[in-house]
């Protein structure tokens, strides 16, 4: 029974008015899902992914979480409404520790900070052993680590990931990505824009496919797993409508 | 001996003032980020509303209300506040070089509605009719200056105990997290510029209430007291003190208020007679010099920005 938590309908975006990047792009993300997005280079991803965090002005169609518009909804409110984005760099604070960073995600949060704060520490170990190191000395899988706990203060409904794997080893890539694998066993849904087409796809149960600013193709990801229409989509051979 | 110390004492208050605007500075650009290139209109908002408040009655300006001196001092700050609520409302979404451009604008306006409108400031001619309070009991000579000096000297200490304790809190740790990445702490729930703006409002304050202490060191402000050279002062302290760092902004103030008033009296005693008429350019061409050296070869400051980890609640 499907319970989308996130939909996207129409939607076109951009960074300068009346030069959209998107152009009626739509989509669904189900609760406790990871939804992948995935494209070529210059398809949309990120600007989506922008565009529904609230940094991009939406021009046209509509953004609905739990049936709520939130389309002009500005990035540092949609926290409040339970959705929280996980930059693609500079995603954390680097002057600042790891344990003041997570603070600082907390700072008006609600509840318990300190109890809330040691249980981010709890569920991510590495980042516990260091919590009193300034942020800019941690690896960048670290980094992300943190980045996705201080996603995690305000216990969000949904989370926006913008390339996790950006910068990181195979390895690092790996325990990002099934990190996020995890926290949709608690109830999480995470919208995941990813370039590491291989291992994504392996931990994603729906993927959709942009290219030029509109959708493409989507199914489930196992069933999009060595689809040759990916790959041509990819080397740039096939459009939606193209025989 | 009673002449170098008047002069000292002189010369530490009106250093000691200075210090005040860079603090007021640091926390906008050095903790926050925010290029403010109109240091000078919140300074000289804050020395116009505490003469205008403080005053006694003129001809031919508005003023003269003769306000307790604190309430004239606190009602000079606050129109620094105001106008930096105003021109934050207005020009805090530009970035970096723009906001600079906007503020000293917004500078330059000051100064000319100051030079040109006589009804509400006496015009080129400046605000007159000050007296400075407890002049009655102290007189004008060497005790008064040296009661004043003390008093400003608290007021330094003051402002330096709150901003240190500001950056060291949740919110000065904020303010870092917006300087280093806006977008990042506006995923996180956080309202950069409703941030930004108070960071702004505050830094604008304590630049007027240096603004205020120094109109009622001299009893007087003009537009003269109010052009960009002091703004250029003021960013040159902060560069070369070191931004981010509060005793950096006032270290440096007293460096380049020393070097000011150094090389101001080495030019007019050993420039050649036919090239006293330039010495004051000369000046403004150290400051330059010292802003881009700075830049280049020391960026972080004399003293830099001190990134202490705390270890406190480690045991937590």
């Amino acid at each position: 029974m499907p319970d989308p938590v996130l939909q996207v309908s129409d939607v076109t975006a951009g960074y300068v008015p009346d030069l959209p990047i998107l152009h009626g792009v739509s989509l669904t993300a189900e609760r406790g899902r990871i939804t992948l997005i995935i494209g070529p280079n210059g398809a949309g991803k990120s600007t989506l992914i922008k565009a529904i965090a609230g940094l991009i002005p939406v021009s046209a169609g509509r953004l609905t979480l739990d049936g709520q518009d939130v389309t002009h909804i500005r990035p540092d409110q949609l926290a409040a409404y339970g959705i929280a984005y996980v930059p693609q760099t500079d995603n954390i604070f680097r002057s600042l520790t790891i344990r003041q960073n997570l603070d600082l995600a907390l700072r008006r949060a609600g509840g318990d900070a300190a109890a809330r704060r040691n249980q981010l520490l709890t569920q991510f170990p590495a980042l516990a052993d260091k919590q009193h190191d300034r942020a800019g000395t941690l690896s960048g899988g670290q980094r992300q680590f943190l980045a996705i706990a201080m996603a995690l203060a305000r216990a969000p409904r949904l989370i926006l990931m913008d390339e996790p794997s950006a910068g990181l080893s195979p390895k690092a890539t790996a325990e990002v990505l099934e990190h996020a694998r995890k926290l949709t066993a608690d109830g999480v849904s995470i919208l995941l824009v990813e370039q590491n087409v291989s291992q994504a796809m392996k931990l994603a149960d729906h993927c959709y496919i942009l290219a030029e600013g509109r959708n493409q193709v989507d199914g489930p990801a196992a069933e999009l797993i060595g689809n040759k229409v990916v790959g041509e989509i990819y080397l740039g051979g096939r459009r939606m409508g193209a025989a | 001996m009673i002449g170098t110390i008047s002069y000292l004492v002189f010369f530490a208050t009106t250093a000691s003032i200075l210090a005040i605007a860079v603090l007021g500075l640091n926390l906008q650009w050095g903790n926050t980020g925010l290029f403010n290139g109109g240091v000078v209109a919140f300074f000289g908002a804050g020395a116009y509303g505490t003469l205008i408040l403080g005053g006694t009655p003129q001809d031919g300006h508005l003023g003269g209300y003769g306000l307790f001196y604190p309430l004239a001092l606190l009602g000079g700050m606050a129109a620094a506040g105001v106008m930096a609520w105003i021109v934050g409302l207005l020009t805090l979404r530009l970035r970096h070089d723009y906001l600079a451009i906007a503020t000293f604008g917004v500078a330059v306006a000051f100064e000319n509605l100051m030079r040109n409108a006589e009804w509400l400031a006496g015009g080129a001619k400046g605000v007159r009719g000050f007296e400075r309070p407890l002049r009655d009991a102290l007189g004008d000579g060497f005790l008064y200056n040296i009661a004043f000096f003390i008093t400003v000297l608290i007021i330094l200490i003051t402002v330096y105990l709150f901003l240190e304790r500001l950056v060291a809190s949740p919110f000065g740790r904020l303010l870092r997290a917006i300087r280093e990445d806006e977008e990042a702490a506006s995923s996180l729930g956080k309202s950069p510029s409703r941030i930004r703006l108070t960071a702004f409002i505050t830094g604008s304050v304590i630049l007027g209430l240096a603004g205020g202490l120094y109109g009622t060191f001299y009893a007087f402000v003009s537009p003269q007291d109010v052009l960009p050279t002091l703004t250029f002062q003021i960013w040159a302290m902060l560069i070369v003190g070191g931004a981010g760092n509060n005793r950096g902004a006032i270290f440096g103030a007293f460096l380049i208020w020393g070097a000011w008033t150094a090389s101001g009296w080495a030019l007019s005693r050993f420039a050649p007679v036919e090239a006293q008429l330039y010495t004051g350019s000369m000046q403004f061409v150290l400051i330059g010099v010292v802003i881009v050296g700075m830049l280049m070869w020391r960026p972080q400051g004399l003293l830099p920005e001190r990134l202490v980890v705390s270890q406190r609640g480690s045991k937590e």
